[in-house]
């Protein structure tokens, strides 16, 4: 065999071994670049998140449609902000009346986010997507009650969320009532 | 009397034994040849000790994930927490399985190939030809293929350790239903690079220091027939298996216990 091919596969096996590490310290050791598809950011303020992790899955009835991608607290108000990145197909689909909560899987099992969607009316969805608005002969709902509801885009916040159960508040609480009766 | 006679002959002959393989050691590493000639001999040896060994790592290494994974999961979905199937694979092979497992194979496929070839050539007196061309058969021989072996296995263990990763992710994932964003994201939060993958790689380095060590000195130091050879061959394989998992609880009492 001759020096140049001996010395091309040397040169393949340092890489593979150089591209193992990077792998091992990128991937496994340290979150990386990663993700497929287009994506669109929500941002959801908690109270508490309890052991919710960065890329926890985000699930609308069990079914995952995104990833948390950043956590970190509030500036001014300390408290935790969950950054969401949802898959973009669900874009100006779910009302900003829609709700999100931390969910555990399983008694042991690791903590997710749980959307309770609301669907965005027609309009709604339309302005969103910044669409001309055409609603002269359709009786929207919202018109009835007055309220007017917007659709959820890239960089909203959901204000309707609820905070990770933490064991020992519980049975704080559950004392608490019981010694009050 | 016999018997303590015998026993100072064995121990003597082992001190000897021990002094032999470090002058070995030392000649080889203090005739370093120059970079000029050295580096088309040290390519050579990582091309015969380091890419032809790539293969069987990498096999067994997809297999080993995969055998972990499926094993691992069994256990786990007992109690819910299948979640922690990726820092369970990581974990155990970043900081055990990985040097280990690299470093037993390493032996078998490298270790005993350097043995017979070092070994043949003692034999048929290559080794004495070259002294009597005034070429130092440490420098040109036992040198590059010390530190092949010492650069081919933290390579190749870390290779080990990715395909393996895969390869748990392959049957976790892929085939079990574990949510690949929970099995990337716990991974990373439990595996640490200082504590765990630079812990691997030192341990990956010690290994391949004893592997190579070994093998070079069981050839060198072969009686030179072929029954000789085929003993120091399977020496070379058993010793140095010993020596790596003897080794790797001394690191590891070392490394982890805290």
């Amino acid at each position: 065999m001759n020096t140049r091919k001996i010395e091309i596969l040397v040169g393949l096996f340092v890489a593979l071994g150089v591209a193992a590490f990077v792998m091992l310290a990128m991937k496994v050791a340290n979150a990386g670049i990663s993700g497929n598809g287009e994506t669109y950011q929500l941002d959801a303020k908690f109270d508490n998140i309890g052991s919710l992790k960065t890329r926890a899955p985000i699930k609308v009835g069990g079914v995952v449609i995104g990833r948390v991608d950043g956590i970190r607290i509030h500036p001014q108000e300390f408290v935790p902000v969950v950054s969401m990145s949802i898959d973009k197909t669900y874009e100006c689909q779910f009302s900003d009346t829609t709700s999100v909560a931390i969910l555990t899987s399983g008694i042991l099992g690791e903590q997710y986010l749980g959307i309770s969607p609301v669907i965005a009316s027609e309009s709604a969805k339309q302005t969103c997507l910044g669409n001309e608005v055409s609603t002269q002969d359709e009786v929207d709902l919202d018109d009835l009650f007055g309220v007017e509801s917007l659709a959820l885009k890239d960089g909203d916040t959901i204000t309707d969320t609820k905070s990770a159960l933490v064991l020992e508040e519980l049975i704080g609480q559950f004392l608490f009532n019981q010694s009050s009766e | 009397m016999d018997f303590l006679q015998k026993l100072g002959h064995k121990t003597l002959n082992r001190f000897a034994s021990i002094g032999r393989a470090t002058r070995m050691l030392l000649g080889a590493l203090l005739n370093m040849p120059n970079v000029r000639q050295g580096t088309p001999l040290l390519i050579k040896q990582l091309y015969m000790v380091g890419h032809q060994s790539l293969l069987i790592i990498m096999v067994s290494g997809l297999f080993i994930g995969m055998v972990l994974a499926l094993q691992g999961y069994t256990v786990l979905v007992g109690y819910g927490a299948e979640d922690s199937l990726g820092p369970l694979v990581a974990l155990s092979l970043l900081r055990e399985l990985g040097p280990v497992v690299t470093a037993l194979l390493f032996a078998g496929r490298a270790g005993s190939a350097l043995t017979a070839e070092i070994g043949l050539m003692k034999a048929t007196e290559q080794l004495s030809s070259l002294e009597m061309m005034a070429v130092d058969p440490l420098k040109r021989v036992v040198a590059p293929r010390f530190w092949a072996g010492f650069i081919s296995m933290p390579l190749l263990a870390l290779i080990f350790s990715a395909v393996a990763i895969l390869g748990a992710h392959l049957v976790g994932v892929d085939w079990l239903g574990v949510d690949s964003g929970s099995f990337w994201s716990i991974m990373q939060s439990q595996v640490s690079l200082q504590q765990d993958i630079m812990n691997g790689l030192i341990k990956s380095f010690v290994f391949a220091l004893i592997v190579t060590w070994i093998a070079l000195y069981k050839g060198y130091d072969c009686v030179p027939t072929s029954e000789g050879i085929s003993k120091a061959t399977t020496e070379t394989v058993v010793h140095s298996s010993l020596a790596v998992l003897g080794f790797d609880f001394v690191l590891t009492a070392v490394m982890f216990s805290s």
